[in-house]
């Protein structure tokens, strides 16, 4: 008999410790299957970042680093300049990347570092309890913006990949989504493409996936899935800002 | 060894390294240490190797933590307000048993401070300047020659015992030129490596290098170990130097260039019929508590004299415990004590 659905073998039968509903995991599994399906399983090192993800080091196959909170770009420079033949990818959320990290991201954009970010955008700390992350939408509740955020006080979202995109050494800038299939697809092929990017040493490659956190938004997984197609994309437009033409 | 040179401190430190086999360096620039960063700049390229100006020191030490992840012999310098931005990726690099050097060029503090030579940052090293239980060997070079030995060994150690290795200097020693002989091959620990991430190349189990456990069982059981080679560092690598202690009438605790201003002193205190002696501690960390221990009885009294509020004199004192007084003469914001000085306090002290 064929076995037409399998783990990647680039995940480890480790359970995962996400909340139900969460996305992480679905886009841990893209990962792997793009690490599969590019062969590169052997050759690559991930980064782990602090927040949700945190301990993702124990969820891939291949060799993985758990970096401080916000400096995965950093440390995956370290990294790839002792092994530029390696591929090398960094999992960051918004907290990580767009708050603490922002210095990181930025500079490691701007440089080309020959590295891969999945940024993970859910708009809000899940590890901590439902925070206001830099990523968080004017009027969202959250455990530090109890009344909602407000501009006046807390300032706007980030649109990260606009920001990046200005820089020349980012080659490879996405942004997906995970609320339905065919948005799942689109990410599976943007993931690719990013490391295949890095792989062909064209420089800097991010992408940004819209995900969910039912725990702290305090809504059911389905419900979840709407909020990030009805109330996310509108602040975050899907589509890709740099690299749309690359040959990879 | 080869024909002597003249150098200045600054780019000792960065020959040294490339001589031990140091081809990744990632820094940020802060007077009074920048020489290290050009130094490298320009000669890293010929070997081969990386050089990156970071975004922050904070981004030079996390590439630092890749870097030595990835298995390599890798080195960070900075001065005092700089190495404060290091301490957390510090920290997480104690924890995760991650070889690397650390230059750190003293200047006075506290907060932008000054730019001149200090010893002020003697708590921050020895007693951990980040977050949690841990240690780093800090070794304290007085000249330009011992500062390219200390750079050498510092790689050495780093590798050999898995652990950061610090060298503290200050201003002066950074800033001076002196003459410097290198030898002809350096001898460099080869360590195995195999816990670091290259890639599995789907030969082996991953490798993964992190500084977080939340069992609290498994926590302890990291930490003691941690303590175990700690233990073992103190016993093999506690470094000083001692100089003239047997029959001293005061003997004088000093380190780096403050040593050697010391031993100027003891000359000039001969005269007068004073016969002071010099314990040197080449590492702060491990301290040298045996060697205050064996002297303690000898002299009327020690005195620890420092570019500080008084650091290390605290290190005297727990090494001597009660046994024999101790007295303190500091100079602070990038002021140097003067033997005057110094002469005047032994000759008080021993009144």
């Amino acid at each position: 008999m064929a076995i037409v659905f399998q783990r990647p073998h680039a995940l480890k039968e480790t359970q995962m410790h996400y909340c139900p509903g969460c996305t992480h995991g679905i886009i841990h599994r893209m990962v792997a299957e793009v690490i599969d399906e590019l062969g590169i399983e052997g050759t690559t090192i991930g980064v782990s970042p602090v927040g949700c993800a945190y301990n993702n080091y124990l969820y891939f196959n291949c060799d993985m680093v758990q970096a401080p909170h916000g400096r995965a770009p950093a440390v995956a420079t370290g990294i790839k300049r002792v092994h530029p033949d390696n591929t090398v990818f960094t999992y960051q959320g918004d907290g990580d990347l767009a708050a603490i990290g922002t210095a990181e991201i930025v500079h490691a954009a701007n440089r080309g570092e020959k590295i891969t970010t999945i940024f993970i955008n859910n708009a809000i700390y899940g590890m901590t309890s439902g925070q206001m992350a830099p990523t968080t939408l004017i009027g969202q509740v959250t455990t530090t913006s109890p009344f909602g955020r407000k501009p006046e006080i807390e300032g706007y979202p980030v649109n990260v990949c606009e920001m990046l995109a200005t820089l020349k050494g980012a080659a490879f800038v996405e942004r997906v989504s995970t609320h339905d299939i065919k948005n799942l697809n689109k990410t599976k092929r943007a993931i690719k493409k990013a490391f295949q990017v890095q792989m062909a040493g064209l420089g800097f490659s991010i992408v940004e996936v819209l995900s969910t956190c039912p725990t702290n938004w305090g809504m059911d997984p389905v419900k979840s899935l709407k909020w990030v197609e009805e109330k996310m994309i509108p602040q975050y437009p899907l589509g890709n800002f740099r690299g749309k033409d690359l040959e990879v | 060894m080869g024909e002597k040179i003249l150098m200045k401190g600054n780019e000792v430190i960065a020959e040294a390294a490339l001589r031990a086999g140091c081809r990744h360096y990632f820094g940020y620039p802060i007077t009074p240490q920048t020489e290290v960063a050009h130094y490298f700049a320009k000669k890293m390229p010929e070997y081969g190797g990386t050089f990156i100006q970071a975004e922050s020191e904070i981004a030079a030490m996390n590439m630092v933590y890749g870097a030595a992840s990835a298995g390599a012999r890798v080195m960070t310098s900075s001065s005092s307000p700089g190495i404060s931005l290091k301490q957390e990726a510090i920290s997480y690099a104690a924890c995760a048993e991650l070889p690397a050097v650390i230059v750190n060029i003293v200047r006075a503090g506290p907060g932008l401070g000054g730019i001149l030579a200090s010893q002020c940052d003697y708590f921050q090293s020895t007693k951990g300047g980040g977050h949690g239980d841990y240690r780093m060997v800090v070794l304290a070079p007085s000249s330009v020659q011992e500062l390219y030995e200390l750079v050498v060994d510092a790689f050495n150690i780093a590798d050999r015992y898995r652990t950061l290795c610090m060298i503290m200097g200050d201003g002066m020693l950074g800033q001076m030129m002196e003459g410097v002989e290198f030898s002809d091959q350096e001898e460099i620990f080869k360590a195995d490596k195999g816990w670091a991430v290259t890639g599995t190349g789907m030969t082996r189990e991953n490798n993964m290098i992190t500084s977080i456990y939340i069992d609290p069982e498994i926590l302890e059981k990291h930490n003691l170990k941690l303590q175990a080679k700690y233990r073992e560092i103190t016993e093999n690598e506690t470094r000083v130097e001692t100089y003239n202690c047997d029959g001293a009438d005061i003997i004088v605790a000093a380190y780096g260039t403050v040593a050697r201003i010391i031993k100027n002193v003891i000359k000039t205190a001969e005269k007068e019929g004073i016969k002071v002696g010099l314990i040197r501690p080449i590492t702060l960390w491990p301290f040298p508590t045996a060697t205050f221990e064996k002297y303690a009885e000898v002299p009327k009294a020690f005195l620890s004299v420092e570019m500080s509020a008084g650091q290390m004199v605290e290190d005297v004192r727990l090494s001597l415990n009660g046994k024999s007084p101790v007295h303190f003469l500091g100079r602070m914001g990038g002021m140097i004590p003067t033997q005057k000085e110094i002469l005047e306090k032994i000759r008080e002290i021993l009144k």
